[in-house]
């Protein structure tokens, strides 16, 4: 249980602030009680208890489809002990808060990224739902006058000796007393009604009739629609432009040039651009595609996706920056009865949210106001700040439902850019970036060349394994961010194979495309599970091994090993054993198969979260690939709300299948050639199979995250499995139509 | 001035008739469940009925939908009927993940059972094309053939 740290009196609504341990950050334990007028009593900034005995309970935590809005809640609820079906959601907006020193967050860390959003609020959100029983029950106990110990809870109800009394009845004494300064007891495991039930998504209803709000739908008073050009080469700027045509367009209001970076500076946001405002996000289109511009050279125009595909081969016949050098590798590769050489090319790919980037945005003079559809609040707040020159404090950052994250909102540009037009016009405006936008000004996945070699011993044992990576980092143009650090984000030194192998060497070659890249689902896990895994798959087969059998005897037993990257402190390999055992069997490993079939597995440890894949695929002489089944299990630990954890099992999978089956970003002069879903394929639903199984293997009693775990071994099952089914070795992904020719 | 009815409601747009049937929906008429997803007709998260049949409305100029019916989600279900056989579907089923392109999805599943009410597994593949970029297909496949089922129990009812 976490210790409160601090507590800040904060004057006006006279919140106690207290912060916890929990992942070491200043969260804000429950505020001093507060009985709001009318019917709405507030018990702390998260649990409003209404007068007919329905609970609203607030969720700090951005919804980008992950489950949070439901799962969080559901934390709440189980240890205020109330029926789930009296709960209501709402979201909470970002809750800054200035300090003497600095600023606190009111609702604790705020932000979803490396599927932390569950892990990092387990703790907090147990012990808000707790403490604010635990207040319902001594403002019992003290109208009764009946001891605290002698007092209980049901659902929505104190019990005390023997007399009951409703929670909606206690809130306005309950808001009058202490907060005792220990932390309240949690409920145990065996106790859980909520927790680890199947609940629906809250907001399910509301999306099935199209009532949602999302980013998108933001329409506030006076508002007018922004859209900006942008320039096809990365990097160019704006040398002049001509918008007589554009400012005939009805509706076009305004036309300007947007400030971008310098290539190379640290970017708020990414380039230059104009911008075209206009009275509907028809007319500010219209607007755009008739203005003239004339862009200056860019420094990246030169850059193209083959210069970078060579120079990366080229990187690999130098030596590069050793960042892991286990035992003695060299000695062991020297003496390795067998060695085995690889290499794989993972492509550049775009997150491609559905939902198009926007930001609403009203710039005043001591103030901003921000509606986003973002996974980093606390950075669209950083970002509005920067371009207004406004105290954060003076920021309010309101957060709707994500059309999808993926990583991509972990960057705020887009609010830089909402927020430069609205203090640039003054009017409150919506920014509206079209698909081109979104597929052409990604940050986007890295592409790498990985080089992989490893010894074997007589007995088919690996004695020693290498991965030299020459790849763009994820960490793009970053402020302080040393060249040697660039490799942090693309290679995780402690994953598998570390410490199950005793010789082991990691080498990283940096190379700076222009191409901005950043965090996709499952950062450098999305690409090392599938280089990994095809490689291990590659050494079992020219050993003559059984690729399940030999993952098995690599991976060993259930036991802890140090983990020091993101997801640790620990890794047991064994429980990627025993996903791994339980796939094979669902899906009928080993059994004959006609020509033309095979099954594939694989498995991967992300972020703490373990998962694996076995899938059954056809191909035909043609050529044509058919995925027939699809099993895949994950062990996210307690999973607190196992439909979300399903739903992403089942989303990772596909997305690492969809990525895998054809997805590729390319450059040319310097231009990304993709722009929309018609050249950047997305699967739809003929790839997915109707045999698709998800089972979730429950270990222990803490939860891990789910919303990335699910997608790095997928795409290796599946190359494996063609390969079973045709002895053909995909190493260059996507897929495409290799296996036509 | 272009007239035409949305859930049955009459409705005028006196803006430029190249306008998107989507665009008229959303900032004209703030019916926001249509979404926009790529402005290509590429995704389908802007699916609407018009004249009873699915189309994209980012394809469709306003000017086209003169004197025309419009379906949209938020049109779908009704004080009397309730839900959508579909929308029930999806709900049972837990469909949405973000949600963003359930609409379309909806939109497109409803027009879609009404030419198969008893659709086999490979004519949902080949007919239901909106994208997902959550990959919720497992259970929008599950959830049509539930969908079909819940409209022939009504229709036997």
């Amino acid at each position: 249980m976490s210790a409160r740290k601090q507590a800040v009196r904060l004057n006006r609504r006279e919140f106690l602030i207290a912060g916890t341990g929990v992942a070491g950050s200043l969260v804000l334990g429950l505020p001093r009680m507060t009985a709001a007028d009318g019917d709405e009593r507030m018990l702390g900034f998260f649990v409003q208890i209404n007068a007919d005995g329905s609970i609203v309970i607030g969720s700090n935590q951005p919804e980008i489809g992950q489950g949070v809005r439901t799962a969080l809640p559901m934390l709440v609820a189980e240890e205020l002990d109330v029926e789930w079906s009296t709960v209501s959601v709402r979201q909470m907006p970002l809750g800054i808060v200035k300090t003497a020193d600095g600023y606190a967050w009111k609702y604790g860390g705020q932000g979803v990224g490396g599927s932390t959003g569950l892990t990092s609020n387990w703790d907090y959100m147990r012990e808000v739902g707790a403490t604010a029983r635990r207040q319902l029950i001594r403002a019992a106990a003290k109208r009764l006058g009946v001891a605290e110990d002698q007092c209980s809870t049901r659902p929505g109800v104190v019990i005390c000796a023997g007399q009951e009394v409703a929670y909606g009845e206690l809130i306005a004494e309950a808001a009058l007393l202490d907060l005792p300064a220990e932390p309240p007891p949690l409920k145990d495991i065996d106790d859980y009604r909520i927790v680890g039930s199947q609940q629906r998504t809250v907001d399910a209803h509301e999306i099935v009739t199209g009532k949602t709000k999302y980013g998108v739908d933001t329409a506030e008073a006076d508002m007018r629609y922004a859209v900006i050009a942008r320039a096809p080469v990365l990097n160019a700027r704006v040398k002049s432009f001509d918008d007589t045509a554009a400012r005939e367009i009805a509706g076009v209001l305004d036309v300007f040039t947007v400030e971008g970076p310098e290539m190379g500076e640290p970017y708020v946001i990414l380039a230059s651009g104009v911008a075209v405002v206009a009275t509907s996000t028809w007319a500010a289109m219209k607007g755009r595609n008739a203005l003239r511009i004339d862009w200056k050279q860019s420094p990246s125009a030169a850059d193209s996706s083959e210069k970078f595909w060579q120079e990366n081969q080229q990187m690999l016949h130098s030596e590069g920056q050793v960042v892991l050098d286990d035992g003695d590798y060299d000695g062991a590769i020297a003496a390795a009865e067998r060695g085995v050489t690889r290499q794989y090319r993972v492509p550049f790919v775009s997150h491609a949210p559905l939902e198009p980037q926007n930001c609403y945005a009203h710039v005043q003079e001591d103030r901003c106001h921000i509606i986003v559809p973002t996974q980093m609040p606390s950075g669209a707040s950083r970002a509005a700040a920067a371009v207004t020159g406004l105290p954060r404090e003076n920021i309010h950052v309101d957060m709707t439902r994500v059309g999808g994250g993926f990583g991509r909102r972990l960057t705020n540009d887009y609010v830089a850019e909402a927020a430069m037009i609205s203090k640039k016009t003054g009017w409150p405006i919506k920014l509206q970036w079209t698909r081109e936008d979104d597929m052409r000004n990604d940050f986007y996945r890295p592409g790498g060349l990985h080089e992989m070699r490893a010894g074997l011993n007589g007995d088919g044992r690996v004695t020693a394994w290498t991965q030299r990576l020459a790849s763009g980092s994820k960490y793009y143009r970053r402020p302080n961010m040393p060249d040697e650090d660039l490799w942090k984000a693309e290679l995780y030194p402690d994953d598998f194979p570390r410490r199950l192998v005793a010789n082991m060497r990691l080498e990283y070659f940096h190379n700076a495309i222009g191409l901005p890249r950043g965090s996709w689902r499952a950062p450098a896990h999305n690409v090392n599970g599938f280089v990994v895994q095809s490689f291990l798959d590659e050494l079992a087969h020219e050993t003559d091994q059984d690729p399940l059998q030999f993952r098995l005897d690599v991976l060993g037993e259930a036991r802890e090993l140090e983990y020091g990257n993101h997801g640790g402190p620990t890794f047991n390999p064994g429980r990627l054993s025993r996903l791994l055992k339980f796939v094979a069997e669902r899906i009928g490993y080993g059994k004959s198969l006609p020509k033309g079939r095979g099954i594939g597995i694989a498995t991967h440890f992300t972020f703490g979260g373990y998962a694996a894949h076995a899938i059954e695929v056809t191909v035909s002489d043609a050529g044509d690939l058919i995925i027939e089944r699809v099993v895949a299990a994950i062990d996210c630990g307690l999973a607190v709300h196992p439909n979300a954890v399903e739903a992403q099992l089942e989303g990772g999978t596909i997305d690492g299948l969809s990525t895998a089956l054809g997805l590729e970003i390319t450059v040319r002069d310097g231009q990304v050639q993709q722009s929309n879903f018609d050249d950047y394929p997305l699967a739809r639903l003929s790839m997915v199979p109707a045999q698709f199984e998800t089972h979730i293997l429950p270990w222990d009693d803490v939860p891990t995250g789910v919303g990335e775990m699910g997608l790095p071994s997928a795409a290796p099952a599946l190359t494996n499995a063609i390969f079973a089914a045709t002895g053909r070795r995909i190493r260059n992904l996507p897929i495409g139509d290799q296996l036509k020719g | 001035m272009i007239r035409f009815t949305v859930n049955s409601e009459e409705v005028t747009f006196d803006g430029e008739g190249d306008t998107p049937l989507l665009w008229v929906l959303r900032d004209h008429l703030q019916l926001t469940g249509t979404k926009f997803g790529c402005g290509g007709g590429f995704c389908g998260a802007c699916t609407v009925h018009v004249g009873g049949r699915a189309r994209r409305s980012c394809m469709m100029p306003v000017a086209s939908i003169a004197n025309r019916s419009v379906l949209t989600i938020e049109g779908l279900a009704s004080e009397k009927n309730g839900l959508h056989s579909v929308q029930q579907a999806w709900l049972e089923l837990d469909v949405p993940q973000c949600g963003y392109c359930q609409a379309g999805q909806i939109m497109a599943a409803v027009d879609f059972l009404e030419r198969y009410p008893q659709p086999t597994d490979a004519e949902i593949d080949k007919n239901i094309k909106n994208l997902c970029r959550c990959g919720t297909y497992v259970r929008i496949r599950k959830a049509i053939h539930r969908a079909a089922e819940l409209i022939a129990a009504g229709e036997s009812a």
